[in-house]
């Protein structure tokens, strides 16, 4: 079976580095299935989870923002951070949705909405993620 | 001459100095080890990122950005990267001062540009200087992750994007070698000359290169400032190394003067007691 080589990079190091045979991806347009020999592509990435099929296997990425580099052979991440499902802080992920939703809530004039809302996503994300389900 | 309890003290107390600059110095070995380590991890991030910045900037289609356009500078912005604390030998007068020269050969008046600091001594410094400090971070972790610098990259690329000024420079210190630092200065902003490290690749954009430079640029501008962060961590474990290794040095021959200038006073001592002794001796008979 073709393969394809995902590398998910951050500025803390790289993440991932596999052979898959697809590869989905949630992109600015809309949920992306890359399987090998895809034409060479370049998409930005939404806070979402990256799930790699391998043979029967699946594993999930929790990715936040970034953008994803496509070349027929090779499949690039970068983002500014991304987390395996077992490297996944589950008690400060929470603490972080929990702090975000509290924010959201107060309703007050000087807090900055938009980031707390992302803050609240990246959180769902990871929570999500540690729990196997995207 | 000095007494020999004297003595005694100055060397007791220069032992223990030095005890302390030579654990120093171990420390900032380790801690140098970890951060050129960091520093490594992040080079494939930061190619990846120029190599598809390149191919859009220099495909065929013309795709454009504000972050990628020289406009009329009417105010400039200062990045300087410098350490929390002190005892790290010229770390950080080195950085200073080229700055320093930097702004008085291009500036008047302290109304032409702004400082962003990293670091606390270039926070204190500036403000005694009366200089406008815009954003300053510090209390920086010696190994700093992305998460701890994002802040203060994000304002310094946003401030450029809403007009606060029209350029970026980035000054830190570029590791070289353990006992070899440069300081180094780097126009950040607006991005004019981005060269590819690697192949380039002709790619299909989704949804358009324009909304592809949205994402990528901020991003890369901000993964530059943390490679600088890097290097510079890195550097000022070398410098602090090297700082600690010639105090420990110059600790070690204090003491061999003194333990010499010791044995000198015991003797005198010794001698002194010995004559008194004799002449005590001789007027009894």
């Amino acid at each position: 079976m073709k393969t394809i080589t995902v590398n998910i990079v951050t500025p803390d190091g790289p993440v991932y580095d596999s052979e898959v045979s697809m590869l989905i991806a949630v992109t600015a347009t809309g949920e992306m299935g890359v399987m090998p020999g895809h034409v060479p592509t370049v998409a930005p990435l939404g806070i979402g989870a990256v799930r790699l099929k391998k043979d029967n296997s699946t594993e999930i990425i929790a990715v936040n923002g970034g953008f994803l580099e496509i070349r027929p052979e090779k499949a690039t991440i970068l983002a500014q951070s991304a987390e395996r499902a077992t490297d996944i802080d589950l008690a400060r992920a929470q603490e972080a949705a929990k702090r975000a939703e509290a924010l959201l809530q107060a309703k007050n004039a000087d807090t900055d909405f938009k980031r707390a809302e992302l803050a609240l996503k990246r959180a769902m994300n990871r929570i999500n993620v540690y729990e196997g389900n995207s | 001459m000095a007494s020999l309890r004297d003595i005694k003290n100055r060397i007791t107390s220069t032992k223990k100095t030095s005890q302390i600059t030579r654990a120093m110095q171990m420390v900032s070995a380790s801690k140098l080890n970890r951060a050129e380590m960091n520093a490594k991890a992040f080079v494939p991030y930061v190619e990846k990122v120029q190599d598809v910045v390149a191919s859009i900037a220099s495909g065929s289609n013309d795709a454009s950005h504000p972050m990628m356009i020289t406009r009329p500078v009417k105010k400039t912005a200062y990045l300087v990267i410098t350490s929390d604390r002190g005892l790290v030998g010229g770390y950080n007068s080195n950085i200073l001062r080229t700055v320093m020269t930097k702004i008085r050969e291009r500036h008047t008046s302290n109304d032409e540009f702004v400082i962003l600091s990293v670091g606390r001594k270039g926070k204190d410094f500036f403000t005694k200087q009366g200089m406008n400090i815009l954003e300053s971070a510090t209390a920086l972790p010696d190994h700093p992750s992305f998460a701890d610098i994002k802040e203060i990259a994000r304002k310094a690329v946003g401030m450029f994007s809403d007009g606060t000024y029209d350029e970026v420079y980035m000054y830190y210190n570029h590791f070289v070698s353990a006992i070899q630092q440069e300081v180094t200065e780097k126009k950040l902003l607006p991005l004019t000359n981005v060269e590819a490290t690697g192949s380039t690749a002709s790619y299909e954009f989704d949804p358009s290169a324009e909304a592809i430079l949205e994402v990528l640029l901020p991003q890369y501008a901000e993964s530059l400032i943390f490679g600088a962060l890097l290097d510079g961590k890195a550097s000022e474990h070398a410098a602090s190394m090297t700082a600690m290794k010639s105090a420990t040095d110059n600790a070690t021959e204090l003491i061999d003067g003194l333990t010499l200038s010791y044995n000198r006073a015991r003797q005198a001592a010794i001698t002194q007691e010995i004559t008194e002794i004799v002449g005590g001796a001789a007027a009894q008979e």
